[in-house]
């Protein structure tokens, strides 16, 4: 299989904290890769610096063999709303649109006419079981319709790369588990890469790897071995 | 588990054969491990003894797996007992997790220790993978789905103590080494 994404001696650090003192990935295409580790250990900070949201002080981010720091902000951009989608813990709905304009948002953004995006985010909605939600506020949603929606959103223009990022965390554990099992099954179909942040084994083993970290490094051992200086 | 609830269990239903029996259990629990001929008719056996089972027939050509039995007033009231009896949790000590930990400090040192926790992990986190699998398979039935979630929550539970253990470890061999 092709390699999708790879991360390279990956450094990041906020003012004076290290988040990432130097990780190595690699995601290749259609792969369900978790990525675990205590808090505070770097996950979020790699699934943004991956996502190509946050710059890294040091070290390459390459997407399908191409250095995606050296490209301006626009094109990582455009890189980010037609080849990725990202995905929270809490949904990050726009309150004030309706679920089916939530879901068909990214498809207006990528040009795509009014009336097709429409049936698109229908079909998404629909699909992770929410399709009589369409004309809803999130306001009136519950977390697990709001995170469906959110889910939705994120796959509807059919990514090569989702980024999930602690994505049933909110959820009770059924809900979390009917929501991880749709998203994985989508992928799947689909063909998406997906890197999956979680600090949960029973959520990680939904993927088809798991990466550990700690204190912003990798852990091979996956059991928070401190690696020796 | 006891088989001999199970297979009382089963015979609340109407008389059946030790062949019966058998096809059924490995039906309704398909993720336990499946019976052997031998241990249903030496159950069987056991439970007739005991005044909870009756012979109620025999097939004309005969043979033990034509005989069909029946659970007797005794063998009902035994079941509603166990069905109402809470099992004892069960005690850490059992477990050979904890005891290969303790072995390898005593007899090898915190390296060796060490090395089986992380096999361990990975051979849980494997098997975590697997029984997910199961559960996310769309063929499974709900049946599928609980016996797997009860398989994950003990795996992730054990997972949980691997973790803490290796932490302890240090500490633990200071205290058992000296
Ligand atoms: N915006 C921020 N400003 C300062 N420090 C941060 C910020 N975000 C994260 N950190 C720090 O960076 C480290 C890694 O954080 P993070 O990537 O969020 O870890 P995780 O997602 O595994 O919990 C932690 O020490 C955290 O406190
Ligand atoms: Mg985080």
């Amino acid at each position: 299989m092709n390699t999708l994404l790879q991360g390279t001696a990956l450094h990041r650090a906020y003012g004076p904290t290290p988040a990432l003192r130097g990780v190595d990935i690699e995601v290749t295409e259609g792969e369900i890769v978790a990525v675990t580790g205590p808090s505070g250990c770097g996950k979020s900070t790699l699934l943004h610096c991956l996502a190509g949201i946050m710059r890294v002080d040091s070290g390459s981010v390459r997407y399908r063999d191409q250095d995606i720091g050296l490209w301006s902000e626009s094109a990582r951009s455009k890189l980010r709303r037609t080849e990725f989608g990202v995905l929270f813990q809490f949904g990050q709905l726009v309150p004030e649109l309706t679920a089916g304009e939530n879901v068909a948002l990214p498809l207006l953004l990528g040009g795509v006419k009014r009336r097709e995006a429409q049936k698109t985010a229908e079909e998404w909605l629909d699909r992770f079981g929410v399709a009589e939600l369409a004309g809803k506020l999130p306001g009136a949603m519950s977390g697990g319709q709001q995170q469906r929606c959110a889910v939705a959103r994120a796959m509807v223009t059919e990514p090569r790369a989702l980024f999930a990022d602690e994505p049933t965390g909110a959820l009770d554990v059924l809900t979390g588990e009917q929501v991880l099992g749709e998203i994985v099954r989508v992928a799947r179909e689909k063909g998406m890469a997906v890197v999956l942040v979680t600090h949960e084994a029973q959520i990680a083993a939904y993927a088809d790897r798991e990466i550990s970290l700690r204190d912003g490094a990798l852990d091979p051992t996956g059991l928070g071995l401190r690696t020796r200086a | 588990m006891s088989t001999s609830h199970v297979l009382l269990g089963l015979l609340a239903g109407g008389p059946r054969h030790g062949y019966e029996l058998k096809r059924s259990h490995d039906d309704r629990l398909p993720q336990a491990k499946p019976l052997a001929f031998g241990q249903v008719y030496a159950t069987l056996g056991r439970l007739e003894r005991d005044g909870l089972v009756e012979q109620s027939g025999q097939d004309r050509d005969g043979g033990p797996d034509r005989t069909s039995y029946v659970i007797t007033e005794a063998g009902r009231a035994r079941l509603g007992e166990w069905l109402t009896e809470v099992e004892p949790p069960a005690p850490y000590v059992t477990s050979a997790l904890f005891a290969k930990v303790v072995v390898s400090l005593l007899a090898s040192g915190e390296r060796v220790a060490t090395e089986y926790l992380v096999a361990q992990r990975a051979a849980h986190t494997t098997r975590l993978r697997e029984l997910t699998a199961v559960k996310t398979d769309s063929a499974a039935t709900v049946g599928d789905v609980i016996a797997a979630d009860y398989a994950i929550a003990h795996l992730d539970a054990d997972l949980r103590w691997l973790q803490t253990t290796l932490l302890r470890l240090a500490d633990l061999n200071e205290e058992m080494n000296p």
